[in-house]
């Protein structure tokens, strides 16, 4: 490889949105043929950059190069001919349209604008051979598993000849066993001469699969290094800027009694005629952390809308520290012992154009404390507030009287854990409470939890993040398609047996299907 | 009972352009609320062209002259909601009504307005009477009294299904509708594919009124405006899963019912019934009421549509 021999670079890019630098002066030079990771926290920047390189966002300043030469890029057509395309990390794909209608969209064959599918198909199937991308094009994209979107949106790139290749963040939706696959493709992708930029925050990957590495934090650009030569540590200290503790530090479990049980639990699905939660029974005893775990989209989401009423429940039963809380209402479960921290926090944690101080005791408002004959006590509202923002370390720009929308995604979860935990409560449920924060974020809200089960009590985590599930939970629970599919302990196990259980390959012993 | 083909024919005819107006629009990503305005357009300028032509003009030329002004109004109107919700991203929902008001309100004054302007002030009714243009419509198969419009509507429902399924630009279409940030990842300009849409509403919808009010009519009261029918094509649409193929059968299943209302005198069993003649009028609206109360759960609009689309938003 010539050491010279740059395909694309991105020349001191500085990309603003209002009241904020999302790119400042970044520098990013991706040589033919290799895989090139760009490192960084949520936030930092990468994904912008890449808007940028391909089209979406026109930069404030900086040049783009490709092969030496500048070019202008206002548009995802100028990317694509220029063979630049992307695999975004919200795929880009019409859920109604088959396989091979998402693929040749925007390049469609066509005879005096009629479509000429055959051509097409015929392509498609070659270039799924030649790279071992196997898909079915007359599929919808509704029916197909998430690996095999992904495939689709390689194969729309490759459809178009394209020659630099950029994933984002391509793992997040993936189970270990997809993500083997991913890298055996991308590596065999570079070895064609394709050239890979690769966005990603999880250091396993990049150790694995790049060749060099640039890393960037809070818009700004730290550096490039080869990551044959650079530890994991050093890479997170890069990333982050300081040192960072990898592991969450706990003592064991000493569970007590039980607080929550479910029997035989059935949530019915929106989207299909099936169930979405099957015969799901569990519990949850003070003390633990019990996590589940599993694939987006396999039941969770239901799962904790039926134990907090925010959906109905069409068989089985919930008993709360022995109580039959089955058919009771949401407030009553609030009032009653149960905490959420819901997985969409815009839709379900908070008003998003109410005050800090309003969002605060959005349960609690009607309470003696907080309100006398429906007046509201503003002053008592406020200094509870306050309490919790100090308590916590939620910050605001005008403290108790901001507007929650305006606060970071960070200071807006951080406002949610503090009210759930500051509620009397048995039972805490935190569903994917780190999703989208920075890594002092993470820890913090991880301790917080740690914490809360010292303090006594019961709390059933549901994430996405495997390194949390592992590294958080005292039991670990797979759910597969509405059901619990098995139970491991995070001591013993390892990833690749909770892939195996999260793609339904595996089933513990009574709960085959 | 001949006479029973020939109004579910018409009305057929016109909720099947009318609906497929809608479909082109939402599957754009745009909803279209405003059909029943754009009607009220088109079938004014059909109407008033058929007035001002001369009466020695030919068949063909008045057939061609109407269909172009009514289809131009139609789309002229259209713009109003394109530049509104595409431009200025205003809630959909809320200029198709606006546009549904102004419509019937601005005939009445225009149609005012242009009469008392030819009668030298006599004459400041809001109707138009065009019993030339309406013979001039008029095919003759046997026993069975058709209308050109009907050869018409059939003719471009066939070429709207075939260019929704068969075209490139329908595919780019669709992916707006339902997923607009995907067809701009792949470079497709999503403001020209809904303006595209909506422009295609105000075309369909034009012609929908000027057939409304010419195929069986050779006078219109414009301050009544489409009674509804706009409204009955939105339903049509629905029932028809946003589908050309499907909103055709229930195109032809709902103007059974409305022509019923019509023609229940005529048809001897129906007038043995002594149902009163009232209960007739209100059966579209009630069937279209059911049906979609029992159908909606299941029906799958556009995903995108109704929400505009924003190309820096993150």
């Amino acid at each position: 490889m010539d050491k010279d021999d740059y395909v694309i670079e991105m020349l001191h890019i500085r990309k603003e949105f209002p009241g904020i630098v999302a790119n400042d002066d970044i520098t990013l030079q991706l040589k033919r043929g290799e895989i090139h990771a760009l490192l960084g926290e949520n936030g930092a920047g990468k994904s912008t950059l890449m808007s940028v390189l391909f089209g979406l966002y026109t930069p404030e300043k900086g040049v783009i190069k490709k092969n030496g030469k500048e070019v202008k890029i206002k548009n995802p057509n100028d990317a694509t001919d220029l063979g630049i395309g992307m695999v975004h990390q919200h795929f880009m794909l019409v859920d109604i349209f088959t396989v091979l209608d998402n693929i040749i969209l925007g390049a469609e064959p066509n005879k005096f604008g009629f479509l000429t599918k055959a051509d097409a198909r015929k392509r498609v199937m070659e270039l799924s051979e030649k790279y071992n991308l196997k898909v079915d094009p007359d599929a919808k994209i509704e029916d197909i598993t998430v690996g095999m979107q992904q495939r689709v949106e390689i194969l729309k790139m490759l459809y178009r000849d394209n020659e630099v290749l950029i994933f984002d963040e391509p793992t997040a939706v993936l189970t270990p066993q997809e993500i083997d696959e991913l890298m055996k493709i991308m590596k065999e992708l570079a070895a064609e001469g394709k050239s890979i930029l690769f966005i990603t925050h999880k250091l396993n990957e990049i150790k694995e699969v790049a060749d060099r590495c640039s890393i960037l934090r809070k818009g700004k650009y730290i550096g490039t290094v080869d990551v044959k030569d650079a530890t994991k540590e050093e890479l997170s200290s890069l990333m982050v800027g300081h040192s960072v503790s990898l592991k969450v530090a706990k003592e064991d479990a000493k569970p007590t009694k039980e607080i929550l049980n479910i029997k035989n639990l059935c949530v019915r699905s929106k989207l299909h005629n099936k169930d979405a939660v099957h015969n799901v029974s569990f519990n949850v005893r003070a003390g633990e952390i019990v996590c589940i775990a599993g694939i987006d989209g396999n039941g969770q989401t239901e799962l904790v809308g039926g134990l907090t009423g925010l959906e109905n429940i069409s068989g089985g039963q919930i008993l709360l520290d022995g109580e039959d809380i089955t058919k009771k209402s949401i407030r009553y479960k609030n009032t009653h012992g149960i905490s959420h921290v819901p997985e969409d926090r815009h839709k379900h944690g908070l008003v998003l154009d109410y005050s800090l101080e309003d969002n605060m005791v959005l349960q609690r408002y009607y309470e003696p404390k907080f309100s006398k004959a429906g007046i509201l006590k503003r002053n008592e509202i406020r200094s509870y507030s306050d309490r919790l923002a100090q308590q916590f370390d939620v910050r605001s720009g005008e403290g108790a009287k901001t507007i929650v929308r305006s606060m970071s995604g960070g200071n807006q979860q951080k406002a949610i854990v503090a009210r759930e935990m500051d509620r009397d409560h048995k039972l805490l449920i935190a569903v994917q409470p780190t999703r989208g924060l920075d890594v002092g974020a993470i820890e913090y809200i991880h301790k917080a939890i740690v914490n809360e089960r010292d303090q006594g009590s019961a709390i059933l985590l549901v994430s996405l993040e495997l390194d949390e599930v592992m590294n958080l939970s005292d039991r670990i629970l797979v759910m597969y398609e509405g059901e619990i599919v098995g139970e491991v302990d995070p001591k013993t196990t390892t990833l690749q047996e909770l892939g195996l259980y999260m793609s339904g390959a595996k089933r513990d012993a009574g709960k085959e299907a | 009972m001949i006479l029973l083909i020939q109004y579910t024919l018409i009305f057929a005819a016109v909720l099947i352009l009318v609906a497929l107006g809608g479909m082109f629009s939402e599957r754009s990503g745009i909803i279209n609320l405003g059909l029943e305005g754009i009607m009220v357009f088109g079938g004014m300028a059909g109407a008033m062209v058929m007035v001002l032509l001369p009466s020695d003009a030919s068949k063909a030329t008045i057939i061609i002259l109407t269909l172009i002004a009514a289809s131009a109004a139609g789309m002229i109107s259209s713009l109003f909601i394109a530049v509104a919700c595409i431009n200025f991203k205003a809630d959909q929902t809320l200029i198709g009504t606006a546009l549904n008001m102004l419509a019937t309100a601005a005939a009445t004054v225009i149609v005012k307005a242009f009469n008392t302007a030819r009668s030298d002030g006599t004459d400041f009714s809001a109707k138009l009477d065009y019993v030339k243009g309406h013979k001039a419509f008029l095919l003759h198969i046997g026993e069975l009294e058709i209308s050109w419009f009907i050869i018409l509507a059939v003719v471009l429902l066939v070429c709207a299904i075939v260019f929704f399924y068969k075209t490139k630009f329908a595919l780019r279409l669709r992916a707006c509708g339902e997923h607009p940030q995907a067809a701009d990842s792949v470079g497709i300009n999503v403001y020209a594919m809904r303006y595209a849409g909506v422009l295609l509403s105000g075309f369909f919808g034009g012609l929908g009124g000027i057939i409304y009010i010419a195929a069986a009519n050779s006078t219109w009261h414009f301050d009544y405006g489409v009674a509804g029918a706009g409204f009955l094509a939105l339903a049509v649409m629905i029932f028809g899963q946003w589908k050309p193929e499907r909103i055709a059968l229930s195109a032809v299943l709902f103007a059974v019912f409305r022509s019923l209302s019509n023609v229940n005198g005529g048809i001897d069993f129906l007038a043995k019934l002594h149902i009163p003649g009232t209960i007739y009028n209100m059966f579209p609206y009630i069937v279209s009421l059911i049906v979609l109360a029992l159908t909606s759960k299941n029906s799958r609009a556009p995903k995108a549509e109704g929400i505009p689309y924003d190309k820096g938003a993150r």
